[in-house]
């Protein structure tokens, strides 16, 4: 059945004028539940499977931190919904170490790969890259829903790896091995490692498959008009992740297959001169540190691969709500390049302390720091696009301008980190998780929501609702800086993280207190989340409908698409683009935009 | 059944201010929805300004609240370096920090919508575009330069003469290892570890372990004023050596050796009496996730005199002396003035 499905959606597929099929009442061959929402090879809907998945791990991740928060600011309480929730690894309401380190390993891989890779990257390159270039869908849709499904079975086994009787993997989301290698260091690096690091391949064969097709696509299927220099910076973002992507997640599976090995076929990549459970082991000339430059060759990319969906968005939604231009279109283009190819010559700065030749220690130092120009050029250029505009307060333009905000405080303190001298003694503290929670996850998180609000009206032809926005903004933002401002302090006082417990330290005893304020305002910023959970489901079915097809009036592609668009995205023609798509200026009537797809009027410049 | 009760009680919330929020729209519709939009984007507006001030206060806020709380200045000659070296940091990205910080906060309020307000279609300037990324690269280099003389002085080679120190990390806990009077670490291999009389996994046959002094808590005792080199090991999983006191850090890694150098500046005395804390304690971390335990791997420092190591130095006996005690005569002979002599005596033959 689902076979013929398909190949009649082929057929009608391939035919750009018969797309009017697709209409509602107008279904000659209403297409089975399973091939339109289950098995569908419609970007669209795989991107919004992309975004609901994310949104599930999202939740969970962040309940893992609220349980790991409860530990951390309340050490000598017990808590009896950690029993209900974690059972026999919280007996008694008062947690074991091994499950604390469990959820802050399990905590930091969904956040970073499943939530800000899979559900970020993977919602809005397959949703907006055919819409903003004017295609019909990807260059591959089959490898696009085999993208999907590979992120989902990896979900799927990650999850089971809570239930395993050893517990999920607990040596943190950079597994190092030999800690991670050796089932006898910890109870996680038992069948929990093992379940943790197959997830891991199949996220990377579902990110290699996206990312190619996300490449393929912007390269070949831009409709007529669009040069690459007409294309929303959006596309440009995406593009670029995709790149970065695919030349550095292979890097990773190599290590996750390596150490595989190392645990179960007897080789000594990552071991050498281990005495561990009363014996010594046979294994003999492998470096414990080879595993870290493979993961951080992809560990550091990763970061950019979070980063510059949100820039490229926040970019494009700045602009729009401010109705002007953005500032320095081509400045924005070769600073994402700069990025992108710092990016993969900035890797061992996570390493500067594991003894490494501190020749090649300064090399890196100076690379890392380079890194500032092309952030700091995007940060003047956001300013400027603000500068004398027309400001609209939508949700998504506070959101955005909340990225532009944290985006500025993680950044800056990226600089105490890059600099060896500095992280030697800041490496592994706090100030490492206030730096990368507020630059590459909060901020990641503002530039994602500011997408979702921006354009769930495109998903769903619906608004979601604004007055549950606002306080979802101003809580989120407000206890994003409570949460993560004074973990700086605790960072430069040396307070390690990754402890269960500091209450027997002389040394960082002292911040109990704080501590405990910290996790209540996470608990707060946490059902805030739920909040905007809530608002995004209970909107796809009662949010204000959509009248106007271009509600932000925006001049990208995607807003000349039906409001309920079909698979194949416009009916009739796609639409030839004549402008970039900043052309946020009168039109000559009373209009202070004009979409991509407007022809130039007599004497006008192209930009 | 309370866990029940308490989600029933969130999705409660959740419909209630939904339906507020709706019902809010309903008004918006009722007065028109574009003067309900204006006079919400005008409250937005001025809501920008007073993010930006609660936000401001907030920081000031906090620093005050930390300020007690932070440990004492750096207690080694690198740390001084290093806390130097911050502060340059911290001026520079904090001028970075507020000015920026302001005008996001300033264009918001200043830029809000209003009625004929007419926006300025600017797309690009060369000029502007050149200026700031020069400026970033010139205050880029600045801190490189200051970063990598640091670097370069903190990991440079010891001095000689420096005491040499062994700590070799396992789980969960440390272990130090002392020259003894040869001044001479003696060779260790992983297999001939055992917890009963080798922790360390010593090779008898080097000589020079046989006067190595070990301590299974992994103390460190320092010299004030004196250069130490530690030789930093593991035993299993990768640790980290947290000297947060000294502002260095440095991981251990089974199968590698990594070295740390640099001098104490007060004793445990002195800082006990600067802190005004009688508690106060020079504490290493392990600062490398390493299982279980990783939060309690803990040991201490103590920084003393000369004349206090000495005669600490002089009540020691050799781990080989500890583990064959059939090899050596019991006498506990009485501690003699001089240390270097009762050392003499300890050392096997």
């Amino acid at each position: 059945m689902s076979n013929e499905a398909t190949l009649h959606h082929h057929d009608v597929h391939s035919d750009d004028h018969s797309h009017g099929h697709h209409d509602h009442g107008h279904h000659e061959h209403k297409q089975h539940f399973l091939t339109k929402y289950v098995f569908s090879q419609d970007h669209k809907i795989i991107s919004r499977q992309f975004l609901i998945t994310g949104i599930f791990w999202a939740i969970a991740g962040g309940l893992m931190s609220v349980f790991f928060r409860l530990q951390l600011g309340f050490p000598d309480e017990t808590f009896p919904i950690l029993q209900k929730f974690l059972g026999e690894w919280a007996r008694g309401g008062k947690m074991d170490p091994e499950m604390y380190y469990g959820l802050v390993t399990i905590h930091g891989t969904v956040l970073v790969f499943f939530v800000l890779t899979g559900g970020l990257s993977g919602t809005f390159s397959n949703f907006l890259i055919p819409l903003q270039i004017g295609a019909r869908d990807m260059a591959s849709p089959f490898l696009n829903m085999l993208s999907y499904w590979f992120f989902a079975v990896a979900g799927v086994i990650m999850f089971a790896s809570l239930f395993a009787n050893t517990g999920p993997a607990s040596g943190g989301w950079t597994s190092y091995p030999p800690l991670s290698a050796l089932k006898e260091a910890s109870m996680g690096s038992g069948i929990g490692m093992d379940l943790w690091l197959v997830s891991m391949a199949l996220f990377i064969v579902s990110s290699l498959l996206g990312g190619l097709n996300y490449i393929v696509t912007i390269l070949n299927m831009r409709t007529k008009g669009m040069s690459m220099t007409r294309m929303p910076l959006t596309i440009w973002a995406f593009l670029f992740t995709a790149v970065l992507g695919v030349l550095s997640f292979p890097v990773l599976l190599s290590a996750a297959v390596l150490l595989l090995f190392d645990r179960h076929a007897g080789t000594s990549f990552f071991l050498s001169e281990v005495f561990i459970a009363g014996k010594a082991l046979p294994n003999v000339g492998g470096s414990a540190i080879l595993f870290q430059h493979l993961f951080w060759f992809l560990g550091h990319p990763e970061v950019y691969i979070i980063m510059l969906p949100a820039m490229g968005m926040a970019s494009e939604i700045l602009s729009t709500h401010s109705r002007k231009p953005i500032f320095g279109y081509f400045a924005m283009i070769l600073s994402l390049i700069g990025i992108t190819v710092l990016a993969f010559l900035v890797w061992a700065h996570h390493m500067f302390v594991t003894g490494m030749s501190p020749f090649l220690g300064g090399v890196f130092v100076l690379l890392t720091l380079l890194i500032a120009i092309p952030s700091a050029v995007k940060v003047f250029n956001w300013l400027t696009t603000i500068w004398k505009g027309n400001i609209r307060f939508t949700v998504p333009m506070l959101f955005a301008l909340g990225f532009v905000s944290l985006f500025i405080s993680g950044g800056l303190t990226g600089l105490f980190l890059g600099n060896s001298a500095l992280d030697i003694h800041l490496h592994d503290t706090y100030f490492v998780i206030a730096h990368f929670h507020i630059v590459m996850g909060i901020s990641a998180f503002f530039g994602m929501f500011a997408g979702i609000y921006h354009w769930f009206p495109k998903m769903y032809g619906r608004f979601m609702n604004n007055t549950m926005g606002y306080i979802h903004f101003f809580i989120t933002f407000i206890g994003a800086y409570v949460i993560f401002w004074p973990m700086h302090y605790e960072g430069v006082a040396g307070m390690p993280r990754r402890y269960y417990d500091y209450s027997s330290w002389e040394s960082f005893k002292q911040f109990a207190d704080l501590n405990q304020m910290i996790s209540v305002a996470a608990i707060i910023v946490f059902f805030a989340q739920l909040l905007f959970v809530f608002n995004y489901f209970v909107s796809i079915w009662k949010g204000k409908k959509l009248m106007d097809g271009n509600p932000w009036k925006a001049n990208s592609l995607e807003w000349t698409t039906p409001i309920h668009p079909g698979h194949g995205n416009w009916e009739g023609e796609i639409p030839e683009v004549h402008r970039w798509a900043y052309d946020y200026k009168d039109d000559g009537n009373g209009n202070d935009f004009i979409p991509q797809n407007v022809p130039l009027r007599d004497g006008e410049e192209s930009h | 059944m309370s866990g029940l009760l308490l989600v029933l009680l969130v999705a409660l919330i959740f419909v209630v201010l939904y339906q507020v929020s709706r019902s809010s729209e309903m008004v918006a519709s009722i007065q028109g929805e574009e003067v309900f939009d204006k006079k919400r984007n005008k409250w937005l507006g001025y809501s920008m300004l007073v993010l930006y001030v609660a936000f401001m206060a907030g920081i000031y806020a906090c620093h005050v609240y930390m300020m007690p709380l932070m440990g004492p200045a750096a207690a080694s000659d690198h740390g001084v370096q290093y806390d130097m070296m911050f502060t340059v940091t911290l001026v520079v990205t904090g001028i970075v920090f507020l000015i920026t910080q302001l005008l996001l906060f300033w264009f918001a309020f200043k830029y809000q919508r209003r009625d004929n307000q007419k926006t300025v279609f600017f797309s690009h300037s060369t000029k502007l575009e050149l200026i700031w990324t020069t400026i970033p690269a010139l205050a880029m280099a600045v801190l490189v330069a200051i970063g990598l003389k640091n670097w370069f002085a903190m990991t440079s080679s010891a001095p000689k003469g420096a005491m040499q120190i062994e700590m070799v990390g396992k789980q969960f806990n440390w272990i130090s290892r002392y020259p003894g009077p040869d001044g001479v670490l003696g060779k260790r291999y992983f297999t001939n570890i055992n917890d009963q009389d080798n922790i360390l996994g010593l090779d008898w046959k080097d000589a020079k372990t046989k006067d190595d002094i070990v301590l299974a808590t992994g103390e460190l005792r320092l010299v004030k004023g004196k250069p130490v080199e530690l030789i930093i090991g593991s035993r299993d999983v990768i640790h980290d050596v947290g000297l947060s006191h000294f502002r260095l850090k440095m991981d251990a890694v089974p199968g590698i050796t990594t070295t740390l150098w640099f001098t104490p500046l007060y004793t445990t005395e002195e800082m006990k009496q600067k802190t005004g804390n009688p508690n106060f304690v020079y504490e290493v971390s392990c600062d490398q996730m390493c299982g279980r335990g990783h939060y309690s791997m803990r040991a201490v420092v103590i920084v003393e005199t000369q004349a206090e190591h000495d005669a600490w130095l002089a009540k020691q006996q050799s781990y080989y002396a500890q583990n064959h005690p059939e090899e050596f005569p019991v006498t506990p002979a009485p501690a003699p003035a001089d240390s270097a002599k009762k050392i003499t005596m300890n050392t096997p033959k």
